[in-house]
Formats: structure tokens, C-alpha cells, sequence
């Protein structure tokens, strides 16, 4: 109950950010990644203040044995800086400079009478599943 | 005193304070929202992550914390109205079902996106994620400034 509630919570502020933020504006995130046009240095002023309260609050988590509501934290297997790494992000890369959206704010699109993101979301959906599907298919043989 | 500055940075002065308010405001919310999903139950707030696992997995913490994204801009939009705008044209249907397309695909391939490679693979000092983030930003302004321009995409 209290760990649902703290991820409740914790997707408030977090989609309350991304509308403040401006971030849930495709355009302003093209205004960010189009160099050709008017630049705005927006997307790196949230991107830098949300990483500067992450790094402290992860810092901090190291001196916790275990999270509030949970038994342990999870290990996160420690991976190389691989193919699929660097071929995954020009990919997603490429994807999010064409219509100036990436997961968090299209899901936050859809609370703003945003209607294209419903397009963008099925789209997503349907990349993701292929992929992951290829990737099963893959390790099976 | 600005004008004693060098011209770069005057220009870089400028920029910063170019940054608005509600900018960093929303960064710090971000932030601070991805600290509390980790110290409360040891999550990592990516949110490609949550999203695919959640179709695969279930997980009643996921659908929370994704439904949570959508009420918190809902109530974003309803106490600051005026942000609440897209301030370029609709890219036409298949522009978002491309860009869709890639963006499902990559982020799977690549284990994360601006959440969870830029917040919180950043906050955490991840080399890998510092990696992924260059490439992705690299590869979003290279779409923006030069292909959505040859492609012909309203802008």
C-alpha cells in the first residue's frame, strides 16, 4: 500500500515537472535539438536541475541499507558500453529530433488535449514489442 | 559589466538567463521525483523501462507511477493554463508513427531513455549512461537541424 503510494506520488511530481518544465511541449524540445532555427538552452536547464537533485538523492540512498518500503534495492547488473547501446540511442535519438517527443512527455500528452500523441504512443508501443520480440526470437536459436 | 565579459561569455550569460523559471522549477520536480520512486521502493524511474516491463510483467507500481505522469500534467494544466501549449505544427501522421516507431525500438534496444539514461543513469554517475545520452542528443539535433528540414516537416 505504501510503496503504491509512493509511486503514485512520485508519477505526480514527475508529470507535474514535465508540464512545467515546458518539456511536455514538443516544440520546446525542438527548440532545443534545431540548431538551424531560434535555440533555446530550455531542455538543458531541466535536465541539469533534475539531475542535480538526482545526484545528491542517489548519494544519499547509498547510506540506506534498504528503501523505505521495500526489501532491498534491486542490484543493477553492472554492463558494458555495447553495440545494442550505442545503436539503441542513435535510433531513439533519431526518433525524438523528428517530432520532438520521447516516452515521459507523449504519456503526459495525453492529459493535455494533445490528441497526436495518441499516434506517437500506438507507434511506440508497436517498436518497442517488435524489438523485443526479435530480441527473444534471437536468443532462442 | 556584462560588457567587460568576453564574447563568449556574454553569450553564454545570456543563455542562462534565458532559462525560466518554470524551467528549473520543473527540473528540480523531476528531480526530486525519481529520488522519491528510488528511496521508496529502490525503483528506478526510467520510464521506457516501467512502460514495456509493466505490458510484460504487470506490477500495479508501474501503471501508478505511469498513470501518476499523466494526472500530474492534468494538474499542471489546470493551475498553470497558459503553459499549457504545442508550439509547433502537427508533423502530419506519419512523421509520429516514424518517430514513434524508433523511439519504441531504440530505447529497448538501448535500455533507457531521457529518464532513466539522462535523470537517473546521470544522478547514479554511469559512464554507460553518459554514453547513451551523448548519442541520443547527438542524434536528436542531427533529425531536428538537418533530416526533418529535407524531409520537408513543418517547423
Amino acid at each position: 500500500m505504501k510503496a503504491n503510494l509512493s509511486a503514485l506520488a512520485a508519477g505526480l511530481l514527475f508529470g507535474l515537472g514535465l508540464m512545467l518544465s515546458g518539456m511536455s511541449n514538443p516544440g520546446e524540445v525542438l527548440s532545443f535539438l534545431d540548431w538551424s532555427g531560434v535555440w533555446s538552452p530550455d531542455l538543458i536547464g531541466v535536465l541539469g536541475s533534475a539531475v542535480l537533485v538526482s545526484v545528491i538523492g542517489f548519494r544519499l540512498a547509498r547510506r540506506k541499507a534498504r528503501p523505505w518500503f521495500a526489501a532491498e534495492f534491486p542490484a543493477l547488473p553492472r554492463k558494458a558500453i555495447d553495440r545494442p547501446l550505442l545503436v539503441g540511442n542513435l535510433l531513439f535519438g533519431l526518433g525524438w529530433g523528428l517530432a520532438g517527443y520521447c516516452p515521459g512527455p507523449a504519456l503526459a500528452g495525453l492529459a493535455l488535449g494533445n490528441d497526436e500523441v495518441l499516434v506517437f504512443l500506438v507507434a511506440m508501443l508497436g517498436g518497442g514489442v517488435l524489438q523485443q520480440a526479435l530480441a527473444r526470437k534471437r536468443n532462442d536459436l | 559589466m556584462l560588457n567587460e565579459l568576453d564574447p563568449a561569455s556574454h553569450w553564454l550569460a545570456g543563455q542562462v538567463a534565458g532559462i525560466h523559471l518554470f524551467t528549473v522549477a520543473g527540473g528540480l520536480a523531476i528531480g526530486a521525483a525519481a529520488v522519491l520512486l528510488y528511496h521508496s521502493i529502490g525503483r528506478i524511474a526510467g520510464i521506457s523501462g516501467i512502460f514495456f516491463t509493466g505490458m510484460r510483467e504487470g506490477g500495479s507500481w508501474r501503471w501508478l507511477f505511469l498513470g501518476g505522469i499523466v494526472l500530474g500534467a492534468w494538474l499542471g494544466a489546470q493551475l498553470f493554463p497558459t503553459l499549457n501549449i504545442v508550439s509547433r505544427p502537427n508533423p502530419g501522421f506519419w512523421i509520429l508513427a516514424v518517430s514513434g516507431l524508433l523511439v519504441g525500438w531504440g530505447t529497448r534496444l538501448g535500455g533507457g531513455c531521457t529518464s532513466g539514461h539522462g535523470v537517473c543513469g546521470l544522478g547514479r554517475l554511469s559512464l554507460r549512461s553518459l554514453v547513451a545520452v551523448l548519442v541520443f542528443m547527438a542524434a536528436g539535433i542531427f533529425t531536428a537541424s538537418l533530416l526533418r528540414h529535407w524531409l520537408g516537416v513543418p517547423a
